[in-house]
C-alpha cells in the first residue's frame, strides 16, 4: 500500500482510547493512515484538525507518534488469486502465502441501482429440511441465523455453505474464537472445497474495532466474483452481533449520543449497507448473505436483532427441542420472505401445501402440550399431534437431516399418513390423491 | 440573485461544514466539487460564516479546502407530464436512465423526457385572468388528463396574452404567455419546478374529508375506513405484513394516481414492484398499474440524507396531481427510516436529543408532513385529494416509541399490526380492537356511508366490532376456566367472533379474487355474517358449537374465494343457508 507521495506528521494533539487527533493538511475523509505503524482511518475533519480511528487501539501511542497518510480509503486487491486464501481484516494473508496481485479496489463501494436488480428466483438447497422445506433460501437473499451463543450456529453455517451449490463461498469471521476459526479451516479443507473459499477473519484475540472492516472486505471480494465474473457467491458473516458491538464502541469513543440498547443511532443504516449488498444481478451473478446474529436469551427485541429483522429477508431461528434433544430450526419464528419465489416453481407442486400443513399440525401439537401442562384432558387428536411432533422434529426439523427436497416432501407425506386422516391435514384433495402414500399391503 | 461559493472546512460522515463567502439561505442546495464530481448537499444550519450542509452522497475522499457552489434555491422537483410510470430516487433522478449496474456518485439524471411529444388541448383562452394553479390546457398522460397549469410559484393575477393551439408539443415548448399586473410577460411551458419542503397551495379551500376511499381491504373499508384526503398509518414489528398490506392498497386503492415512496427499506421489495406493476391490471380502469404509479425509491443502502427528500418529493408530486383535480394516494414505507435519518443528522450536529435520541422537533416535523394530505376544492369548483398512508417500524415492536407516538398524534387512522395475529397467520394482521378510524366520528362521513352503502351500515359495523370485542373477553375466560368450566353460550359468543375474524377480517392478499373486495361485496358479506350471528342455535355442548361454526366458516371462506354472485358462490350460499337453518 506504500505510495511514493506520502505526508508524514509527528505531533498529536489529543489521544483517546480509540482515536487520535492532529493538525494535518490535504487529508480526505475515510482515508487510511498509519499511526506509529498501526492502521487508522480518518473519521472526522474539523478545520485543520484531523481525527483518526486506530483499529487496534491507542495503547502506548506517544504524542510524537509518526503519522503517515495513504491518500486512499481501505482497499483490497481483487483477482482470481483470492480463491482458497485466508486474510485478516486488512486483507493481508494470514495463511503464509504471498500477497494477492490484482486490481486495487476500494471496499465499501457504491450500491446497485435498484432498478437494475433482478428478482431473485434461484433455489439454494441445503439438505436441511428446516430450511429447504419450511424456509427455502433463494440466491440474492440475505438472511441471518438468530441463535443463542450456546447453539452450534457456526457448524450449521459451515454445513449449509458446503452443501450449497455456489461458485464461491466467502467467510467473514468477526470475533471468531480461535477454535471456531480452526474449525472452519478444517471443515473447508477436509471438504476439499478450499479452492472456492475465501476467508477474512478477525479472531477474539485481535482488537474488536478491526472487525468493522471484515464485512466490507468480504463483500468487496464477493462483488468482484459476482459482478466481474458473473458467479454465484455465498457470503457468510459471523457474528454480526459482535460487529454491532464494535460499532457501539467506536460511536461511544466519538462522544455520540447512544440510542436504544446503547447502540449508535445509525445502526439500521450501518447494517443495511452490509446486508443490501445481497443482490441478483442481471447478468446471472448473485450475492447471497447468510449471517449469524447471536441473541441474549432469545430476546429479539434487542436493537441488534430488531434492526436486523427489519433489514433481512427473514430469519432462521435455532432452538434446542427439549422433547427430542435435537437442535431444530424453529418453524414458528423462522421465516424466509423469498420462499414463495421458488416454492412450487423450482420445487414440486405440493411444496407449499405440505409445508403449511406440517407446520399447522406442529402448532396443534404445541396447543396440546399447553393443555397437558395446564392439567386439561387430551383428546385422541391431541395425542396423535404430540406423537407426530416428535417424529417431525427428528425426521425433518433437526439440523442433522441431509436429504433432497423431494425426500423431505415424501417424508412429510408419510408422517401425515402415519398420524392423521386425509381430512385432518387440510390439504387440497387433488394433491392428496396424487401423493398420499399407498398402503404397502 | 448572486450565487455564493464556499470551501469545505470540516467533515463528519455526511455532515460537512462550509466556510461561505456571500449569503446562503436555509435549505439551499449546493454542490461540493470532489475532483470533478459534484456532490449535492443541502444547508441545514448556518452559524456565522459557517454553513452546515448534509451531503446526499458518500463523502469519502472529500478534503478540507474543496470548493462549494451554492445553487440559489431549495431542493426542487420538476413537475410535468411523464411523472407517472417513472422510477426515481429520493432526489428525483430517473433510475431507469442511469448507466451501469451501480449508482455512481454525482450522477444526476433528468426526471422528465424532454424529447417526447404530448398532445396539448387548450382549456383557457386569450384574455382570461388566471392565478397560480389555474388550468391552461391538458395533455393525455396515459389515459389521465394531465393539466398544464399556471406555475404554483406565480404570485398575483395574470392575463393570458397567448396560448398554443391544439397540437403536439414537447415539455419545454412555450405553451402560453401570461402578463402580470405590471405588464411584464412570462412564458409558461409544460414543466414547472417546486421546492419539496413547501406545501403546494393554489386551491380555494380545504374542507374536512367527507367521503371514504375504497381500498378493497375489508379490515380497512368495513371496520376502519380511511377518508379520501385522509391520513393513516400502519405500525408493526417486522414480519407482520406491513409491506404486503401496503402493496395491496397500492394495487387496489380507488385512486387515479399512486405514488409509492420506498424510504429506507429493502431493495428487493422495490424490485417486486418493478417486476409486477407493469404486468398487473388496475381493477378500476383495466389499465396497467404502472400507468398510474410513480415510484420514489431510496432503499436502505442508498444515501441516508436522501431518505427525507424522498418522502417530500413523493408528497409534492401528489400535490401536483391534486391541483389537477385528481385523487392521489401516497404510500410511504417506512416513515421510521426517515425519522432515523433525522436522528443521525441531529446527532452529528450535536443538538440536545429528545426521547431515544430523536430530535426534539420530531413530532412537529411529522405533523407538518401529515398535514399536507387532504381533500381540496379548487378555484374552478372541482375537487382533488391526497390521501396518505405511512408505515412505521417501531423498534422492538414496542408502540411506545417516539415515532409511533408522534405519528399517532398526526394520523387519523391507526391500523395496528400485531405479532400474535401474524404468528397465527391471521392476515392482514390488523388488530380489530386497537385499530381505529377517527373519520367514523365525522358526521359527514357517517352520512356519506349511510348514503353510499346502506342506512344501517354504521350500526352493523359497530355491532360486528362489539361481537369481536366480546369474543376476546370470553376467550380469556375459556382459557382460564377450561372448555367445560363455562356455559355453552360463552363458546357461542367466542365462535361468533371467530366467524367475523375468519370471514371479514382475514383476507388472502395472494388470492386473485379474495384480495380485492369491493364495497358492495363487503356489505353483502357483513350482513350475511351478522345474520348468522343473530340466528339462535341450540347446542347440546361446546363440541357441537365448534363443529357447526367451523362448517359455517369453511363455507363462507369458500365464498370469499369465489367470484361474487357466480354460480359457485351461490351454491356455497345455498349450502350455507341449509347448514345454518339446520339445528
Amino acid at each position: 500500500m506504500t505510495k511514493a507521495f506520502q505526508r508524514i506528521y509527528t505531533q498529536l494533539e489529543s489521544i483517546t482510547k480509540a482515536t487520535v487527533s492532529l493538525k494535518a493538511q490535504g487529508v480526505s475523509n475515510d482515508e487510511l493512515a498509519t499511526v506509529a505503524g498501526r492502521l487508522a482511518q480518518v473519521v472526522k475533519i474539523k478545520g485543520d484538525v484531523v481525527t483518526l480511528q486506530i483499529f487496534s487501539g491507542t495503547e502506548g501511542i506517544p504524542t510524537n507518534a509518526e503519522v503517515m497518510f495513504f491518500g486512499e480509503a481501505p482497499a483490497l486487491n481483487v483477482s482470481e488469486e483470492l480463491s482458497g486464501r485466508f486474510f485478516n481484516a486488512y486483507g493481508k494473508p494470514i495463511d503464509g502465502g504471498p500477497e494477492v496481485e490484482g486490481e486495487h479496489r476500494q471496499i465499501g463501494g457504491p450500491s446497485v441501482n435498484p432498478y437494475k436488480r433482478k428478482q431473485p428466483s434461484e433455489l439454494i438447497p441445503t439438505g436441511i429440511a428446516g430450511i429447504d422445506l419450511n424456509n427455502t433460501l433463494v440466491s440474492g437473499q440475505k438472511i441471518p441465523f438468530f441463535a443463542d451463543p450456546d447453539q452450534p450456529y457456526n457448524q450449521v453455517m459451515a454445513q449449509v455453505a458446503l452443501r450449497a451449490d455456489v461458485d464461491k463461498i466467502i467467510l467473514g469471521g468477526m470475533g471468531l474464537s480461535n477454535d471456531d476459526y480452526l474449525y472452519f479451516r478444517h471443515e473447508f479443507e477436509s471438504a476439499g472445497a478450499l479452492d472456492k473459499i475465501i476467508s477474512f477473519v478477525n479472531t477474539t484475540d485481535q482488537p474488536p474495532v478491526e472487525r468493522l472492516l471484515i464485512p466490507d472486505m468480504a463483500l468487496a471480494a464477493a462483488e468482484y466474483f459476482a459482478v466481474d465474473k458473473n458467479e454465484k457467491v455465498l457470503v457468510l458473516l459471523t457474528d454480526m452481533t459482535l460487529y454491532a458491538d464494535a460499532l457501539s464502541i467506536v460511536s461511544n469513543r466519538m462522544d455520540q449520543i447512544p440510542s436504544k440498547d446503547s447502540m449508535p443511532g445509525s445502526l439500521y443504516s450501518d447494517l443495511a449497507k452490509i446486508y443490501e449488498k445481497a443482490v441478483q444481478l442481471p447478468d446471472g451473478g448473485s450475492i447471497t448473505i447468510i449471517a449469524v446474529t447471536t441473541l441474549n436469551d432469545g430476546d429479539i427485541t434487542h436493537a441488534i436483532p430488531d434492526n436486523t429483522g427489519y433489514i433481512t429477508e427473514g430469519q432462521l431461528f435455532l432452538r434446542m427441542d427439549t422433547d427430542t434433544g435435537k437442535v431444530i430450526i424453529d418453524p414458528f419464528r423462522s421465516l424466509s420472505r423469498l420462499k414463495q419465489l421458488v416454492q412450487g416453481k423450482k420445487t414440486r407442486e405440493d411444496h407449499s401445501q405440505v409445508m403449511n400443513a406440517s407446520v399447522r399440525l406442529y402448532a396443534d401439537a404445541q396447543n396440546a402440550k399447553t393443555k397437558l401442562e395446564n392439567g386439561f384432558d387430551l383428546s385422541d387428536y391431541d395425542m396423535r399431534c404430540l406423537e407426530y411432533a416428535k417424529a417431525y422434529a427428528i425426521r425433518l426439523l433437526s439440523i442433522d437431516v441431509n436429504i433432497s427436497i423431494e425426500e423431505m416432501l415424501d417424508t412429510a407425506w408419510s408422517l401425515f399418513a402415519e398420524y392423521f386422516s386425509q381430512a385432518e391435514t387440510g390439504i387440497k384433495q387433488a394433491l392428496i390423491d396424487k401423493y398420499w402414500p399407498k398402503k404397502a399391503n | 440573485m448572486e450565487k455564493s461559493t464556499g470551501v469545505v472546512t470540516g467533515i463528519i460522515s455526511n455532515l460537512v461544514t462550509v466556510k461561505i463567502s456571500g449569503h446562503v439561505s436555509q435549505n439551499e442546495i449546493c454542490y461540493i466539487n470532489l475532483g470533478g464530481t459534484k456532490l449535492m448537499a443541502e444547508v441545514i444550519k448556518v452559524s456565522g460564516k459557517n454553513a452546515f450542509v448534509q451531503v446526499y452522497e458518500s463523502t469519502r475522499g472529500l478534503k478540507q479546502g474543496d470548493t462549494v457552489e451554492f445553487d440559489g434555491h431549495m431542493l426542487e422537483v420538476s413537475l410535468g407530464p411523464g411523472l407517472l410510470s417513472s422510477s426515481y430516487d429520493g432526489l428525483q433522478n430517473n433510475l431507469e436512465t442511469m448507466e451501469g449496474v451501480f449508482l455512481k456518485r454525482g450522477e444526476y439524471t433528468d426526471p422528465l423526457d424532454h424529447e417526447k411529444a404530448w398532445h396539448f388541448t387548450p382549456i383557457a383562452k386569450v384574455g382570461d385572468k388566471v392565478q397560480a394553479a389555474d388550468w391552461l390546457g391538458e395533455v393525455k398522460e396515459g389515459w389521465l388528463p394531465h393539466k398544464i397549469m399556471v406555475p404554483f410559484s406565480f404570485k398575483g393575477e395574470y392575463t393570458i396574452t397567448s396560448i398554443s393551439d391544439e397540437g403536439d408539443y414537447r415539455i419545454d415548448d412555450q405553451m402560453a404567455v401570461l402578463t402580470d399586473e405590471d405588464g411584464e410577460s412570462h412564458i409558461v411551458t409544460m414543466v414547472q419546478k417546486w421546492p419539496v419542503k413547501i406545501a403546494v397551495g393554489g386551491y380555494a379551500e380545504k374542507p374536512r374529508p367527507y367521503r371514504i376511499m375504497e381500498t378493497g381491504v375489508r379490515c380497512i373499508d368495513t371496520l376502519n375506513p380511511i377518508a379520501e384526503g385522509g391520513t393513516g398509518f400502519i405500525p408493526g414489528p417486522f414480519g407482520c405484513g406491513k409491506t404486503v398490506l401496503q402493496h395491496a392498497i397500492a394495487k387496489q386503492g380507488d385512486a387515479e394516481v399512486i405514488v409509492m415512496a420506498a424510504c429506507g427499506e429493502r431493495a428487493n421489495e422495490v424490485v417486486e414492484i418493478f417486476t409486477e406493476f407493469p404486468e398487473l391490471v388496475d381493477p378500476h380502469t383495466g389499465r396497467k398499474l404502472m400507468e398510474r404509479t410513480t415510484i420514489i425509491c431510496n432503499t436502505s443502502n442508498m444515501p441516508v440524507a436522501a431518505r427525507e427528500a424522498s418522502v417530500y418529493t413523493a408528497m409534492t408530486i401528489c400535490e401536483y396531481y391534486r391541483a389537477m383535480g385528481m385523487k392521489a394516494l401516497l404510500l410511504a414505507d417506512s416513515t421510521s427510516r426517515w425519522a432515523q435519518a433525522l436522528r443521525e443528522m441531529s446527532n452529528r450536529m450535536e443538538e440536545l436529543p429528545g426521547a431515544d435520541a430523536f430530535p426534539v422537533d420530531l413530532s412537529a416535523i411529522i405533523s407538518n408532513f401529515y398535514s399536507r394530505a387532504g381533500i381540496v376544492k379548487l378555484r374552478n369548483g372541482k375537487t382533488g385529494s391526497v390521501t396518505f398512508i405511512g408505515t412505521v417500524s417501531p423498534a422492538g415492536g414496542n408502540l411506545k416509541e417516539p415515532v409511533t407516538e408522534s405519528t399517532k398524534k398526526a394520523a387519523r387512522c391507526f391500523y395496528a399490526l400485531e405479532q400474535s395475529r401474524a404468528d397465527q397467520k391471521r392476515y392482514p394482521a390488523v388488530n380489530p380492537i386497537d385499530s381505529y378510524s377517527k373519520y367514523l366520528e365525522y358526521p359527514e362521513v357517517v352520512e356519506y356511508l349511510k348514503e353510499r352503502i346502506d342506512k344501517n351500515w354504521v350500526d352493523n359495523v359497530n355491532r360486528a366490532k362489539n361481537i369481536v370485542r366480546r369474543g376476546k373477553e370470553v376467550a380469556d375466560q375459556i382459557n382460564i376456566l377450561g372448555d367445560d368450566g363455562v356455559p355453552v353460550s360463552y363458546h357461542e359468543q367466542y365462535w361468533k367472533s371467530e366467524l367475523i375474524d375468519f370471514v371479514i377480517l382475514q383476507q388472502d392478499a395472494f388470492d386473485s379474487i379474495d384480495a380485492l373486495c369491493p364495497l358492495e361485496r363487503q356489505k353483502f358479506m357483513l350482513e350475511l355474517v351478522l345474520g348468522i350471528c343473530d340466528h339462535e342455535f341450540k347446542f347440546e355442548n361446546f363440541d357441537k358449537c365448534r363443529e357447526k361454526y367451523k362448517e359455517l366458516i369453511n363455507l363462507l371462506r369458500q365464498m370469499n374465494y369465489s367470484e361474487f354472485k357466480s354460480e359457485k358462490f351461490n351454491q356455497y350460499l345455498e349450502q350455507l343457508n341449509k347448514v345454518s337453518n339446520n339445528d
